[in-house]
């Protein structure tokens, strides 16, 4: 049977691939962080894991206004990187898992979480920039990886509980399939950012510190706390951070934290990033 | 009919993009969704005001629009994910934009950033940082 061994929850900023990309990570603004990433990086070489299932979100890439499916599965045998005005980011092509990704969407969808189904996709840096700071600058990537998309731009995003449920139902729907894969789970996004307006810029560590506790120790109390409360104290797009509880859900009910970093800023976000166990 | 209140209206400097946001704002969306190919953007970098006639933008989105007005094209119902379309085929940084938007210079804001971000404190309400200013 395929098996969840563990979960990644880091911020996806598009300025961190570019920083990668243009080879800028030990320049002094960057280095700070890149350093923060090495444990993250460490612990998924040693893990290996054969398939990640990622819950990111797209930016107006895939996806536009023209339709917005709260969650989209991707099933295709592959996902190229998506131009998001400069050209697609040179980064390898996303290989998917066609069969366990086809289990996933008739598992879920029996279960009662009435996903899209997506087999065309190009995959922004929502997901491909949480692959570069665990992995690095591969010429392949070491995994397979099947895309979870959930809408967190068009209001309203799904709820916490939502996320959290979905993740319950992506770790049964992993434990049912006929294979030896070994899954990690990503969650996607956040911290505490805000991209837009006058109060752009905005920051809130105490509460991404707080988040990441509760997320650890009480999820269940983590899953209740409204959108308004996230979008006030964590900034509009700090809503983000619902899709970690799709990560937290598909562990066990106990987890233990390998690892976690902290650093602002990243361009214009509170940065975070989360290595969980099963306990 | 008069729109519903919302227990997020009153999260200072913050467009919601929520259903009546997202339907105000559709056509100026979808144009700038448009720039996420090399063509679209070469054909609107060649001829802005020509291309601007593809989408059913009102009188004052194509204003924001050809004015840059960033703060302007969010109040119109734009998404900064889509409005930053925009922004790219002009070489701008997401802080130059955020500054633009909270009408500081991109080094000040970039400051601010460096120096751990905008505070939570005074800015969870609308009228905070008035009750905040005057202690």
């Amino acid at each position: 049977m395929a098996e969840i061994v563990g979960g990644v929850a880091t911020s996806h900023v598009p300025a961190i691939g570019a920083a990668i990309d243009h080879g800028k990570q030990a320049e002094p603004y960057w280095a700070p962080y890149f350093e923060k990433i090495e444990p993250a990086r460490a612990w998924m070489a040693e893990v290996d894991p054969d398939v990640c299932i990622v819950a990111y979100n797209d930016h107006a890439s895939a996806f536009s206004l023209e339709l917005i499916p709260t969650f989209a599965l991707g099933v295709a045998p592959e996902f190229p990187p998506a131009d998001e005005g400069y050209g697609p980011r040179r980064v390898p092509v996303v290989q998917g898992h066609p069969e366990l990704a086809w289990h996933l969407a008739e598992s879920l969808i029996l279960d009662e979480f009435d996903i899209t189904i997506v087999n065309e996709m190009p995959v922004d840096h929502g997901l491909t920039v949480p692959l570069s700071i665990t992995c690095g600058e591969p010429e392949a990537w070491p995994c397979k990886v099947i895309p979870l998309c959930v809408n967190v731009i068009q209001y309203p995003a799904p709820t916490g509980h939502r996320c959290h449920e979905l993740g319950k139902a992506i770790r049964r729907a992993v434990q049912q399939f006929d294979g030896d894969e070994r899954v990690v789970v990503f969650g996607t996004g956040g911290m505490s950012h805000q991209l837009q307006g006058e109060r752009a810029g905005l920051t809130n560590v105490d509460f991404d510190l707080a988040f990441m506790d509760t997320l650890i120790d009480d999820p269940e109390a983590q899953a209740l706390v409204p959108h308004t409360e996230y979008m006030r104290e964590a900034g509009s797009e700090g809503i983000e951070l619902v899709m970690w509880m799709i990560m937290r859900g598909a562990l066990s009910p106990r987890v233990k934290e390998v690892y976690r970093g902290h650093h602002v800023p990243t361009s214009n976000t509170s940065n975070g990033l989360l290595v969980l166990e099963n306990a | 009919m008069t729109r519903a209140v919302r227990d997020y209206d009153d999260i200072p400097g913050t467009y919601v993009f929520d259903g009546e946001h997202s339907r105000k704002g559709y056509a100026l969306n979808m144009f700038c969704m448009s720039l996420n190919q090399q063509a679209n953007r070469d054909s609107f970098s060649a001829d802005p005001e020509g291309y601007l006639e593809r989408y059913a933008l009102t009188p004052e989105q194509r204003e924001a629009v050809i004015a840059r007005d960033w703060l302007g094209m969010l109040q119109l119902g734009g998404n900064i994910y889509y409005t930053f379309k925009l922004a790219i085929v002009d070489g701008l940084s997401m802080q130059q934009v955020g500054a633009a938007m909270s009408g500081v210079s991109t080094e000040e804001f970039t400051q601010m950033m460096i120096d751990g971000g905008r505070p939570i404190e005074g800015n969870r309400h609308e009228g905070d940082r008035k009750e905040h200013d005057h202690g």
